[in-house]
């Protein structure tokens, strides 16, 4: 870790302000993912602008009852929330099978959704990684690659985006704020980003991961109202059973009516360099009867597009056998 | 110091306040443990995946060793150092010898810090991944052993202690996790 | 069973009262001092480089950049490290090169110590031996493991036999009613523990001073006075808390290289390892290939046992994971056929953990077990209680004692075996099978020589100095009840300081040993005081100190087939739409020797069982072929069980004193994890009629397995 500057951010305009154009600054929130990077030498910022002091900490409703969720918010706080908790459970589901008690309580909503893959490669700086140093290869693709993408992905880099939380923001619609220099003097300008067009497609570019424009500090997330999300839930596997990275799961709200499906809402995790919406899984699933033949068939639609590699093909039976369960469970409770 | 890269800051731990310069780098860890002596916060792995470093800030349990010692400046640190009060064991510290919840005895810190402060958070509502109704208004879920293995989890013992663990957390908790408690922000909530 | 004893014994019950830890306060308060919390006035921190290419020379270290860096106190490498001395045989055979650290310029694999770098604080150190570049000429590595080597060849490494055969084989087999012939695998897997390597060397009047984390204090004096060509009377090693072992904790790179930046610097340095560096410098489980035959008549009786191990070690050391040699002790035939052979690649040096060779042995021979008692339609303990052997299947000796069957039949009691339907895949509960299973276990029970002292304290209380080390086990707990037993006072009167080498030769922490090695020496110093005490007389300031040795007493034993034994119940649940599998209840009964204080015995017994369930679904180290380094070196990578993953476990015991030993103990260090992966894995059978021969048990691997799961 090089040596860097610190300061801390009292406000927006501030933060925005201290960070400035520079490549080599980084905001810092919880710490949890950015000061690990630091201390393996994937990021090596030179100024560090501490924002966990902005007032950005709240989560409020919204007209017609969504939910505005603070960058700064902790995970421990968002997922105990009653209005998150009543309103999305799958959101509160999804944080709690992250990380632990701990890293819950340090890691924030921003930093969530900025954190960076877990892939064996890029955490290792002696190794290539198109992500990590653009151009040098994916070792990956060859090599150890069991929990890869099976969706999304390209030849430059099969790499998966880690967030749980960002699962179920994905299949809510969530719609990230930020706020961007505007201006020579200081001055700044709000910005939105629906959360599917808030994460950039991998193609020959996989070091850049989001749409967000240089220098901006996202400061809230918001969740438009929608009924389906109450009856919602989130399903993790992976390979030991507490604090460990998903290798699938899925983010889904399901409302059926007169044995069909009304409204749906379906994402998956682990699968793809973002939270992957299951677009094609929900036009085939919105009127159907709300049966096991018919989640099993918007599963095999969704994952129709599927590329494994050789070592992650069990992937696409994961996730079709994940839709299939939690559909059926939520149809099931649905009904009673 | 180059104060570029620097800063003189005030830590607040365990009730008493320490001046101190530290480069940006260190870790609120290696400030307890190479700066101040406080040496029972143990680095298990430097990156947050085993839990051997957990200190209570503002009364919720946190890695140290991802919190920056320059960032934590202003906040209400507890460590291991000051978990019992005076010479008396806090009921966590006391069922972990009691009933032999460790062996090497190195995650030993980081999992007393860490159950103190989980009894608080499971005291004031919050739920887990295995809580099976996470309704606000459901009734608060028992602090069961699949509770408290799931809530636990985030400290790793690979000595193999976790039945005895279980055991001495689900003993403490009974007994109340009354004395010794710094009022953390959770146990704030529960009582406001 | 009566064999000869050394008369001096009088072997008291199966265990003693339970008592909490001695040292128990300072570990629940913190204030328990390990190797890296010795505070050191003037201390300068060193920090490892090591090699990012597999195989190669060192062409070039770029010193002069890092030592212009703030606070930079010196790089030690190749080129100008102190020269230290390799030529010479230890407690464990000659030296690991890869501890004897910067002697030469040759790059044997990824991860190799190239250097150290040294500076004023630890920030500094890290930077500096992240910014120091190294030039290499890389040559082409090999690491590829398989069964079919052709340069594999046969050893059992310095403590056990390559090959033992007898009988006809083939024949054997050609003739039986039943053959299994299957191969198992195990993985790379890591010690892990959770303290990571430190040590802080000094030279202090004349005399250097190592504080560190270890499993004998003169093993590291021993070993360091050789490689550095010092008296050892010169060498002082101090070791007082050890945050975990398993194996690991020998005389490793970063004692080394602190004694070397030490000397050096003339200042007090520390060298911790990260917990990515111990990936490749402190050992590992070599990964297995085992190929069992068993040929067995319709009653499941064997006529022939076959047990072939390969396994791997690093081309500069010959470690070996003798897998084959539990079958030397578990079971007879007319034809018994057990090797170990092992493998050199550019890979890092393996070394013992927990366990070794019994864990992955009795994870392919208990599992070989399990179907032969399916193919033959037999109960699965009353095929072991068919093949239970009179003595030792290869050495003909008598056993000291064998109580497996006794385990079995307490544990089938307990675990409710009575009940179990046999058929695989008959138990359903939503989307989940349930199976159980069971295996069996052992590992032998030896003693090395050691010596001790014991003080009659003229304040009418008692000292005992021994250099044992408490890696976690309750050593310091357990010498203490001995010593009170010995001495016949209340265990408050006693006092036991460990972990010093100038308390004098002792036995490591290692091979389930080390208690029953101390306990012998402190028993018999403790007798000779009482001796002297029974005399008479008042006691001078100084107190009365009575020593021991126990070379005599434990070069007199007869010998024997003498092992712990033990048998091992699981119930496992498999998710069938996610591949799944989580063990939901584990018990364990153990034939072990007098247990001294049940309270830290069950931790022994129950930590290993722990491992077993580790090693049975989540321990796995991926080497990558291309740049032949672990990925995902880390927590987050490799997986060790979580405190989720771990059920209820029970362990228990039968009466078991070891008749030679004069406390009755055998070992329970390492019995734990043996065959617990077994009885896991039969587990999994039994839920979904699929055999897992290859570990962990992953989601993926269950999925991909077929039966009993599938597209739902």
């Amino acid at each position: 870790m090089r040596e860097f500057g610190y300061q801390r951010a009292v406000d927006v305009s501030g933060a925005v302000a201290q960070l400035g154009a520079d490549p080599e600054a980084r905001f810092l929130g919880g710490g949890t993912n950015l000061v690990d990077l630091m201390k393996i030498g994937v990021e090596r910022p030179a100024q560090l602008v501490d924002i966990s002091g902005l007032p950005l900490g709240q989560i409020e409703s919204t007209e017609g009852g969504g939910l505005r969720i603070g960058a700064t918010v902790t995970n421990s706080d968002l997922a105990a929330h009653p209005e998150v908790r009543r309103r999305y459970p799958a959101l509160a589901q999804a944080v709690l099978a992250g990380a632990s008690g701990q890293l819950r309580n340090m890691a924030t909503v921003g930093g969530n959704l900025l954190q960076r893959t877990r892939c064996g490669y890029f955490t290792d700086v002696t190794q290539p990684c198109n992500k990590r140093a653009p151009g040098s290869g994916c070792p990956a693709i060859e090599g150890e690659h069991r929990n890869h993408a099976i969706l999304g992905a390209s030849e430059h880099c099969v790499a998966v985006h880690p967030s749980d939380m960002g699962v179920a923001l994905a299949a809510f619609d969530a719609v990230v704020s930020y706020e961007t220099a505007d201006g020579p003097e200081g001055a700044t300008s709000g910005g939105e980003l629906p959360i599917a067009d808030f994460y950039r497609p991998v193609g020959d570019t996989p070091h850049l991961e989001t749409a967000l424009p240089p220098g901006a500090l996202i400061t809230g997330v918001t969740l438009p109202p929608a009924p389906v999300s109450a009856r919602s839930r989130y399903r993790k596997v992976r390979e030991r059973a507490s604090y460990a990275f998903a290798i699938g799961s899925v983010a889904a709200a399901l409302d059926v009516r007169d044995g069909a499906v009304h409204d749906v809402r379906l994402a998956f995790g682990a699968v793809a360099s973002r939270p992957w919406r299951a677009r094609e899984a929900e036009r085939a699933l919105i009127g159907a009867p709300a049966d096991a033949d018919t989640f099993a068939a918007a599963a095999d639609a969704e994952l129709a597009a599927a590329q494994p590699l050789p070592e992650n093909g069990y992937k696409v039976t994961l996730m079709h056998n994940l839709v299939v369960a939690v559909l059926t469970e939520l149809r099931e409770e649905t009904a009673r | 110091m180059d104060p570029s890269t620097s800063s003189a800051i005030t830590l607040n731990i365990n009730g008493e306040k320490h001046t101190l310069s530290v480069d940006h780098r260190t870790t609120l860890l290696d400030a307890l443990r190479e700066r101040l002596d406080l040496t029972g916060t143990k680095k298990g792995c430097d990156q947050g995946q085993c839990g051997a470093c957990t200190v209570l800030l503002d009364g919720q349990r946190a890695v140290s060793c991802l919190q920056l010692a320059v960032s934590a400046e202003g906040r209400d640190i507890t460590t291991i150092e000051g978990i019992a009060e005076g010479e008396r064991l806090h009921p966590v510290q006391q069922a972990f010898l009691d009933l032999d919840g460790y062996q090497c005895g190195y995650c030993t810190p980081g999992q007393i810090c860490s159950a103190v402060a989980m009894i608080e958070e499971h005291a004031a509502g919050w739920p887990s991944a295995v809580s099976d109704d996470l309704r606000p208004d459901a009734a608060p879920a028992p602090l069961t052993a699949d509770e408290i293995r799931e809530r636990m989890s985030g400290n790793l013992c690979r000595c193999g202690a976790y039945v005895q663990i279980v055991e001495a957390v689900t003993e403490a908790a009974a007994a109340g996790n009354k004395a010794g408690n710094r009022a953390g922000k959770a146990g704030k909530e529960a009582a406001a | 069973m009566t064999t000869a004893t050394t008369g001096t014994t009088s072997v008291k019950g199966s265990h003693g009262a339970p008592h909490t830890r001695v040292e128990g306060p300072e570990k629940v308060t913190g204030a328990a001092r390990y190797a890296g919390d010795v505070p050191f006035a003037e201390l300068a921190h060193g920090w490892l480089a090591l090699s990012t290419v597999t195989r190669g020379r060192i062409r070039s270290v770029e010193t002069g950049p890092v030592l212009a860096m703030p606070g930079v106190l010196a790089v030690l490498h190749h080129g100008n490290a102190p020269h230290v001395d390799t030529d010479y045989v230890g407690l464990l055979g000659v030296p690991d090169p890869t501890a004897a650290v910067f002697q030469n310029d040759r790059v044997p694999h990824r991860g190799w110590p190239v250097a150290l770098v040294v500076a004023e604080t630890s920030e500094q150190a890290r930077e500096a031996a992240e910014a120091l570049v190294v030039e290499y000429e890389e040559e082409p590595h090999d690491i590829a493991f398989s069964a079919g080597r052709p340069d594999a060849y046969a050893s059992g490494g310095p403590q056990g036999q390559d090959v033992e055969e007898k009988g006809d084989l083939e024949a054997e087999l050609a003739a039986s009613a039943v053959v299994v012939d299957e191969e198992y695998t195990t993985p790379e897997e890591h010690h892990n523990p959770m303290e990571p390597h430190a040590a802080t060397a000094r030279w202090e009047g004349g005399r250097l001073e190592v504080v560190d984390s270890n499993q004998g204090s003169t093993w590291i004096v021993n070993e360091l006075a050789k490689l550095f060509s010092l008296d050892p009377s010169s060498v002082r090693v101090r070791s007082e808390h050890v945050g975990g072992a398993f194996g690991s904790k020998g005389v490793r790179a970063h004692q080394v290289a602190a004694v070397m930046a030490a000397t050096v610097l003339q200042r007090p340095v520390r060298v911790v390892l990260t917990r990515r560096q111990m990936f490749s410098l402190i050992g590992y489980r070599s990964p297995t290939t085992q190929r069992i035959r068993l040929g067995a008549d319709a009653d499941g009786r064997l006529r022939a046992l076959e047990h072939d191990s390969l396994s791997l070690t690093s081309t500069v050391h010959e470690f070996v994971e003798a897998s084959a040699g539990v079958a030397r002790v578990m079971y007879d035939a007319p034809a018994h056929r057990t090797a170990n052979r092992v493998v050199r690649l550019d890979v890092p040096t393996p070394t013992f953990m927990r366990a070794p060779g019994e864990a992955p042995g009795s994870f392919a021979l208990e599992s070989a077990l399990d179907e032969l008692a399916e193919k033959c339609g037999i109960d699965p303990i009353e095929l072991r209680a068919r093949n239970d052997p009179e003595t030792g299947p290869v050495s003909g000796l008598p056993f000291s004692s064998r109580n497996l069957l006794a385990c079995f039949s307490e544990g089938a009691r307990r675990f409710g075996w009575a009940d179990r339907d046999p058929r695989p895949g008959m138990r359903r509960e939503g989307h989940r099978l349930i199976g159980t299973g069971t295996a069996a276990a052992s590992f032998p029970a030896r003693a090395i020589p050691s010596t001790a002292a014991v003080t009659a304290e003229a304040d009418g209380t008692f000292t005992v100095r021994i250099t044992a080390s408490d890696v976690g086990t309750g050593a310091r707990t357990a010498l203490t009840l001995i010593a009170a037993e010995a001495l016949d006072v209340a265990t408050d009167q006693v006092r036991v300081r460990i972990g010093d080498s100038d308390f004098g030769q002792a036995m490591i922490a290692g091979g389930s040993m080390g208690t029953r090695s101390w306990g012998w020496a402190v028993t018999a110093a403790a007798r000779d005081l009482r001796e002297q005490l029974a005399l008479g007389g008042s006691i001078p300031p100084e107190g009365i100190t009575a020593r021991s040795d126990t070379s005599a007493a434990i070069g007199a034993l007869a010998a024997t087939e003498r092992h712990s034994f033990g048998a091992q119940f699981a119930e496992v649940s498999v998710d069938t739409a996610t591949g799944e599998v989580r063990v939901q209840r584990m018990l364990g009964i153990f034939a072990a020797g007098r247990i001294v204080n049940p309270l830290t015995a069950r931790g022994q017994f129950v930590g290993g069982m722990t491992w077993g369930i580790s090693m049975a679904l989540h321990e796995e180290a991926v080497r990558d072929q291309s740049s032949g380094g672990n990925v995902g070196a880390d927590f987050a990578g490799y997986h060790v069980a979580a405190n989720a993953d771990v059920p209820h476990v029970e362990a228990g015991w039968v009466d078991d004193p070891d008749p030679d030993d004069p406390v009755g103990i055998k070992g329970i260090g390492e019995i734990g994890i043996v065959g617990a992966a077994a009885a896991i894995a039969n587990a999994v059978w039994h839920a979904t009629g699929v055999r897992h021969r290859s570990l962990p048990i992953r989601p993926d691997r269950v999925l991909l397995a077929g039966e009993g799961t599938q597209r739902v």
